[in-house]
């Protein structure tokens, strides 16, 4: 057995993932801000604009969830941990800090498309066609990497407080949200609206979800798909990148 | 120069303005226990953090089982173990759950983690409450199943910082006693501790460090005696013997009577022995007791350290 290779490595970051989803996925603030926070959300939006079509708030609301359930948790994870002494014990056991990451993501990936499905399987029950299936799929696994490593980025600041964290994590992802084309729609954004919308990934994952429920998609399916593997590629190594630098000034 | 387990060679962290270890170089023998002391913010824990993998060091190099520890942290981390100075198990995990969370990030099987784990928490004392969540557990328990975690791969060096600080005595009893067990089966055992009787009576050699420097090296009777330039012996005989034949000894330096007892005062002690044995013969008189008075590891810490004038 070679402990530093890379199937071994695999191995352990799915121990990694294992023992976060045991621990952190029903803490109160993760489940406040990855599944109350969306449905709220959209319940203002759904109540305050009448005048849009529930298939196209219902792709919405999955983006959003998505993207606040995947992002919830892993912020905070290495501040929890920092804090408790429990990352300096995983720090001194035979695991790369890409491993860790890894498995912080993983777990946030997992969390993020269970929430999802459920999220999808409301708005089947509702009575919302799907015409895309395996575009969804792909569009759900690809975006929730995506937004896990976002997740991740969140946590670079090492910092082993929390709140502190949190609160970054709140600024960054609500404007995102605002910008994406989830409560108004890419066609009737102004020019800097959509030059906004182009710069988020949250943006391309609507957009494939839109299609794959109502077969109306802004971008072409491919640059959607494209955008989204790139942003995704870019963010987990960002995210690796800093975090080997940040992680020994949180020990 | 030969390799030991544990090689730092000129270990250096700097904390903003403070040079926290400043060119710590020492070698740890195979099969030994090595203690690290030192006053606290001496550097004990930043050089443990650095040979561990935990903090990278801003200059020298750790070799640890011959693997260097910024290049191949990995391979030399599957074959040790830590236990830190603070108990960091996962406290909304149960022990058993955190050993086999152990288990997967040392790559063992299933069976062999779970056979470990209930050896490991048989001999510890914990195997009733394995399945207990670990933030119900006392400290002296935290301490234990840190140790359980750390020895569940079967490490052939082991890290302690400060593994018994502030626990009861049944738990410090039983951490040392399976310490002891360890380094006899042939477990190389890097320990910082406070405690200046627990060295003493377990180490094998002590390194002393100070303000970031090592200052003293040795096996503890050694730096014991070369604290003191001059030494003390106590003897008494079955019979009188004059004062003026004792002081007229050539390694007694000084002499005094207390009780049926001299305190002589010698400039070393293997000479002042094999004299006092052969004035004995000379004199016809038997040794009734020889004892040398060296002084204790606290009174060598305390000197070395700079907080007790000579």
């Amino acid at each position: 057995m070679n402990p530093a290779g890379l199937l071994e490595q695999a191995r352990r970051a799915w121990a990694i993932a294992k023992k976060d989803i045991r621990i952190y996925y029903l803490k109160g603030p993760v489940l406040i801000f990855g599944v109350f926070m969306p449905v709220f959300l959209f319940l203002a939006f759904f109540l305050g604009s009448r005048q849009l079509p529930l298939s196209f708030l219902v792709s919405g609301l999955v983006g959003m969830t998505l993207f606040f359930t995947a992002t919830a948790v892993s912020p905070a994870i290495f501040p929890w941990e920092g804090s408790a002494k429990t990352l300096e014990r995983l720090a001194s056991c035979p695991v790369r800090i890409e491993t860790i990451v890894l498995g912080d993501m993983v777990a946030s990936v997992l969390f993020g498309i269970a929430i999802t499905a459920v999220t999808i399987a409301i708005g089947l029950a509702g009575g919302l066609p799907l015409l895309h299936g395996p575009t969804l799929g792909a569009a759900v696994l690809l975006a929730a990497c995506c937004f896990s490593a976002i997740g991740m980025l969140l946590a670079v600041p090492p910092t082993n407080v929390p709140s502190n964290i949190m609160m970054l994590s709140s600024l960054i992802k609500f404007p995102l949200v605002f910008i994406s084309g989830i409560f108004v729609p890419l066609e009737q954004l102004p020019g800097w609206g959509l030059a906004l919308a182009i710069c988020s990934p949250l943006t391309y994952c609507t957009d494939l979800v839109r299609y794959a429920f109502t077969d109306v998609s802004y971008f072409p399916v491919v640059t959607d798909l494209a955008a989204l593997g790139l942003f995704a590629l870019a963010c987990t190594t960002l995210t690796m990148v800093l975090h080997r630098r940040t992680m020994p000034r949180r020990m | 120069m030969t390799n030991g387990p544990i090689e730092a060679r000129d270990l250096t962290k700097v904390f903003g303005r403070t040079t926290a270890v400043d060119r710590v170089s020492f070698s740890v023998r195979q099969k030994e226990i090595f203690g690290f002391l030192g006053p606290n913010g001496a550097g004990k824990t930043t050089t443990t953090r650095m040979l561990t993998g935990v903090i990278p060091p801003d200059g020298g190099t750790a070799l640890i089982l011959g693997y260097d520890m910024r290049t191949d942290p990995v391979r030399a981390k599957q074959r040790f173990g830590v236990v830190p100075e603070t108990a960091n198990a996962y406290t909304d995990l149960s022990a058993w759950q955190n050993l086999m969370l152990m288990g997967e990030l040392y790559g063992l099987s299933r069976t062999r983690s779970k056979a470990r784990a209930t050896e490991l928490l048989e001999a510890l004392g914990l195997l009733d409450r394995k399945d207990q969540k670990v933030q119900a557990y006392s400290k002296g328990m935290k301490q234990r199943l840190i140790l359980a975690m750390a020895l569940l791969h079967e490490p052939e060096l082991l890290f302690l910082d400060e593994p018994t600080s502030g626990l009861d005595v049944q738990s410090t009893h039983l951490i040392l006693s399976l310490l002891r067990d360890l380094n006899r089966a042939g477990t190389t055992i890097f320990l910082t501790t406070h405690n200046m009787e627990e060295a003493n009576r377990l180490c094998d050699r002590v390194g002393i460090i100070r303000n970031g420097r090592l200052i003293a090296l040795d096996a503890p009777e050694r730096l014991k005696a070369a604290i003191e330039r001059v030494h003390r012996v106590e003897v008494s005989f079955d019979r009188e013997v004059s004062g003026g034949d004792i002081a007229a000894m050539e390694v007694v330096l000084s002499s005094a009577r207390e009780g049926d007892k001299w305190r002589l005062t010698v400039e070393d002690t293997d000479i002042a022995i094999r004299e006092i044995v052969s004035f004995a013969r000379q004199h016809g008189a038997g040794i009734v007791t020889l004892n040398t008075l060296a002084p204790s590891l606290d009174e060598a810490f305390l000197r070395l350290t700079g907080e007790v004038e000579p």
